[in-house]
């Protein structure tokens, strides 16, 4: 990297990752040949994103996570459309830490909240035309030519007789060139990349094993360990033993960190045994009391009574108090864990001056600060290096980089480099849960069955509180997680109340794929399927009628409803359930298909999901994000429940918190409505229909209303006895 | 000294008789391809062949793999038509799972070469993703089966 002509040269420099000589042996950029590529020279470097080396290489790199939404796919389209480069030929790499790389509206480097594709696409088609401008630029210049009589197409600049320069031979000219002031982007309607179903660029590297994930970095002379915490949520060490620990072949040291007790060892499965023979004494703090069934009843209780108002329009107390029917009905949920496949890891190597860590982080720049200040270093002094995320769902964006910091405080500890590993049972046990969920929900009606008011009272712990981003997500008092997916209802009711509980719990809540609308969509969703039925109407001609105002609600419902036959008739046995959410700026239908087994397992056999998520970049991966979103729904709505007992949670493992496996996958369909709409978000909307689709769909084959999920048999059966 | 035969190749490794073959092939061969996902036999994420056969390499102790012939990730070939048809379905999305899916299609394969959706989520069953490619798993494993159904049950 010889040369660096844009305005945040500074920041390149102070970083210096970029280049690439960074790089500690042992560990490969997430594309195998990326760390070769970096290496050689690349002198036009004309902003953050985009490398162009004299081997024609042109570097990518990015500063999204890829954990399985295909950032690393669907953002270098956004570059290359406008770049005009090989496609073949681009080459990816992980950004480091730098301001260059922060989100556009979050100050902080980071991945989520389904924005990646919305908040990127303006800077990376831009920073993609004005590398093309300089090119083409600084061909015209050696062409004595106008440049307006030049085009770029597949990696060269084209002058109108024909003549052309590959984009590596104009590298060096190139960054000669003043970037331009302002750049025109393609017209739409000339897009080669974007708009097109593209292969997903780290398909290759994942099938054959050379990805390189966190759990997979190994350091010259590293160590591994595992952490004892507490058993309960808050709790110390009073004291602890080792010896026993210590005398396992393989273990080398046994340290009291904040987390915990980490034992140190050669390897995963000496440390593991160095665990196992660890014997300490926890104070386990003021959370040991804790326990699912009176935390529900604790809920219960709060939702009798006034909280925070949300939203309140027209008169709804007198609304209620009018309406010739009214209906009321108490929804609730429980705490969920994300269950990334790979579980929890990172890999610290820690120096006197400086700290290089390995992770899947979906944080980079709070895991860097909160790092810096547990190792006793400057922020700069610390470096992350984005490997591949084996699944995030919100697990990896923590405020508090919580399996960041307690690598770094082993690193601290021992003085070595030092990977640490979560078991499976660390990671479902270690905290950090979707919120358990608890709404009563009232509804009024007229005569002729029209919805006149809507009440809707929320209660669980809030995300924000606490975090760097309680100021910002919190309005006063309340938290728009929370609520979200509640408060804004498109249906046209007159009046509407939503009001909200936040307790304080010590089990510790997070972001968990679609969030607040997890939660939401199944109690709003299936709450008007609720008020479709007492006003004897069809539940999708009931929304649509309530929905003339929202066009995009209305037109990705129609079309959920006509691709799925809705009111045709079905295999007997089988019914269908129908719901509507916008979430993350996407608006999407689902329609599930569903049979009801005599002991009360609910299959799901069919889902048809229709979405408008504005422009699109890679047809491909939004098909894939919603088949993804509604296994992940699913996997919740049938399956999925922390509880806890004594201040434990009582779920470890996949045997006692099952997912969706392929026996139990339907079939989907993804029906994409063409949008020239603002850009929204795909990897979590396809999450929130999906429960109360199928729950709608259980109501219409049995009569039974799931207000509690998972829909257990247990609890199916229980609702049909009713 | 253990040894084993992986890939086609052979080791000696030290380490305990105990030691689940998992763990030796990600940190004593570096051979990480293969993931670890929940050590209880209930993901399928460590899925390797043990003389042909898929086998949850997180329940082998190392000292009962020892002359039999290991084949991980890294061992089956690029062209190989499963992996092919995983590239052209775009099956990936995370990818922490894949490995152990495409081992277990091989070995399915290599059983009944022309599977019913049944057949595969009969073999298949034991694999979880959480990203939900498993619409994606059935059609890459008809694709590479020469089969052209259109993935998925009715």
């Amino acid at each position: 990297m010889s040369e660096i002509i844009n305005l945040s040269r500074r920041d390149f420099l102070k970083t210096g990752a970029l280049a690439g000589g960074g790089l500690i042996l042992g560990f490969r950029l997430p594309f195998g040949d990326a760390a070769k590529a970096a290496s050689t020279a690349a002198p036009f470097a004309p902003n953050a994103f985009i490398r162009v080396g004299r081997d024609e290489t042109v570097t990518l790199i990015i500063n999204k996570s890829e954990m399985g939404q295909g950032v690393y796919t669907s953002l270098p389209m956004l570059i290359a459309e406008e770049l005009e480069c090989d496609w073949k030929k681009i080459r990816l790499e992980a950004a480091p830490v730098d301001p260059a790389y922060n989100h556009t509206e979050w100050g902080v480097q980071g991945t989520g909240g389904s924005t990646s594709v919305r908040s990127e696409w303006e800077r990376l088609s831009k920073a993609g035309a004005t590398a093309r401008e300089m090119l083409i630029a600084a061909a015209a210049k050696a062409w004595k030519v106008d440049p307006a009589s030049c085009r770029a197409e597949n990696g060269r600049v084209i002058d109108r007789s024909g003549k052309s320069l590959s984009y590596g031979k104009l590298a060096d000219r190139a960054a000669k060139m003043g970037a331009p002031k302002e750049v025109r982007l393609k017209n739409p309607d000339t897009y080669k990349i974007v708009g097109k179903p593209q292969g997903r660029l780290d398909s290759p590297a994942k099938i054959n094993g050379r990805a390189q994930f966190g759990l997979d970095v190994k350091l010259q002379g590293m160590l591994t360990a595992v952490i004892a915490r507490s058993p309960v949520f808050g709790g110390k060490v009073v004291s602890f033993n080792a010896s026993k620990a210590k005398s396992i072949p393989g273990v080398k040291e046994v340290v009291q960190a904040p987390s915990g007790i980490a034992v140190v060892a050669s390897g995963f499965w000496e440390a593991q045994k160095g665990r196992e023979a660890l014997e300490i004494v926890w104070d386990e703090g003021k959370w040991a009391f804790l326990s699912t069934p009176g935390m529900r009843e604790e809920f219960a209780k709060l939702a009798q009574n006034p909280g925070l108002v949300a939203r309140k329009e027209g008169n709804p107390e007198q609304a209620l108090a009018n309406a010739v029917r009214q209906i009321s009905a108490e929804y609730e949920v429980p705490y969920l864990a994300h269950a990334t496949m790979e579980p929890l890891n990172c890999c610290v190597d820690l120096r006197r001056d400086r700290c290089d860590i390995w992770t899947g982080t979906q944080f980079q720049t709070i895991d860097r600060n909160t790092a810096a200040a547990a190792a006793g270093l400057k922020p700069n002094q610390v470096r992350i290096h984005t490997t591949y995320l084996g699944g995030g769902f919100g697990r990896r964006a923590n405020p508090y980089s919580d399996f960041v910091v307690g690598a770094v405080e082993v690193a601290k500890a021992v003085r070595k480099p030092v990977k640490v590993i979560w078991t499976r049972e660390d990671d479902m046990k270690g905290g950090y849960y979707r919120p358990m969920w608890y709404d009563r929900m009232t509804a009024g009606l007229d005569g002729e069955g029209k919805l006149l008011a809507w009440r809707h009272t929320v209660v669980g712990q809030s995300i924000m509180v606490g975090t760097p981003f309680e100021a910002m997500g919190l309005k006063n008092g309340i938290d728009g997680a929370s609520v979200e997916g509640a408060q804004d209802i498109p249906y046209a009711i007159p009046n509407v109340f939503v009001d909200l509980h936040s307790p304080k719990i010590g089990v510790p809540v997070l972001w968990w794929r679609s969030v607040g609308h997890s939660h939401t969509a199944f109690v709003v969703e299936s709450f008007l399927d609720e008020a479709a039925h007492a006003a004897g109407k069809d539940p999708f001609e009931f929304r649509r009628g309530l929905l003339a105002h929202k066009p995009r609600h209305r037109a990705v419902l129609e079309l959920a409803a006509q691709q799925a036959g809705w009111g045709k008739p079905l295999p007997s046995g089988r019914s269908r359930g129908i719901a509507v959410h916008e979430s993350f700026g996407s608006f999407i239908s689902q329609v599930a298909e569903v049979s009801v087994g005599p002991q009360g397992k609910v299959q799901v056999h069919r889902v048809v999901c229709a979405i408008d998520c504005g422009r699109v970049v890679n047809p491909e991966i939004i098909a894939a994000q919603m088949e993804s979103g509604i296994v992940f729904g699913l996997s919740a709505a049938l399956h999925g429940a922390i509880t806890l007992k004594n201040g434990r949670v009582e779920q470890g493992n996949f045997d006692d918190y099952p997912l969706l496996r392929i026996n139990e996958m339907p079939r989907v369909e993804v029906h994409i409505a063409p949008s020239r709409e603002a850009p929204g978000g795909v990897g979590e909307p396809g999450v929130p229909p999906i429960a109360p689709a199928v729950a709608n769909a259980v109501f219409a084959a049995t009569g039974a209303r799931l207000r509690t999920l998972p829909m257990s048999p247990e609890a199916v059966r229980k609702a049909m006895k009713k | 000294m253990i040894s084993l035969t992986v890939n086609g190749k052979k080791f000696q490794v030290d380490v305990s008789p105990d030691t689940p073959l998992l763990w030796v092939i990600r940190e004593k061969l570096n051979l990480p391809g293969t993931k670890y996902g929940c050590g209880i036999a209930m993901c399928g994420a460590c899925t390797v062949h043990i003389d042909g056969k898929a086998e949850r390499s997180c329940q082998i102790p190392v000292k009962d793999a020892q002359g039999k012939r290991i084949t991980t990730i890294e061992g089956i070939p690029e062209n190989d038509p499963v992996k092919k048809a995983w590239l052209a379905d775009e099956v990936s999305q995370c990818g922490w799972c894949q490995p152990g899916q495409i081992m277990a299609a091989i070995a399915l394969l290599k059983e009944k070469p022309k599977p019913s959706d049944a057949d595969i989520d009969d073999a298949m069953e034991g694999n979880l993703c959480r990203c939900g490619t498993y619409q994606r798993v059935r059609r890459a494993i008809h694709s590479a089966s020469g089969m052209t159904t259109k993935g998925g049950r009715p």
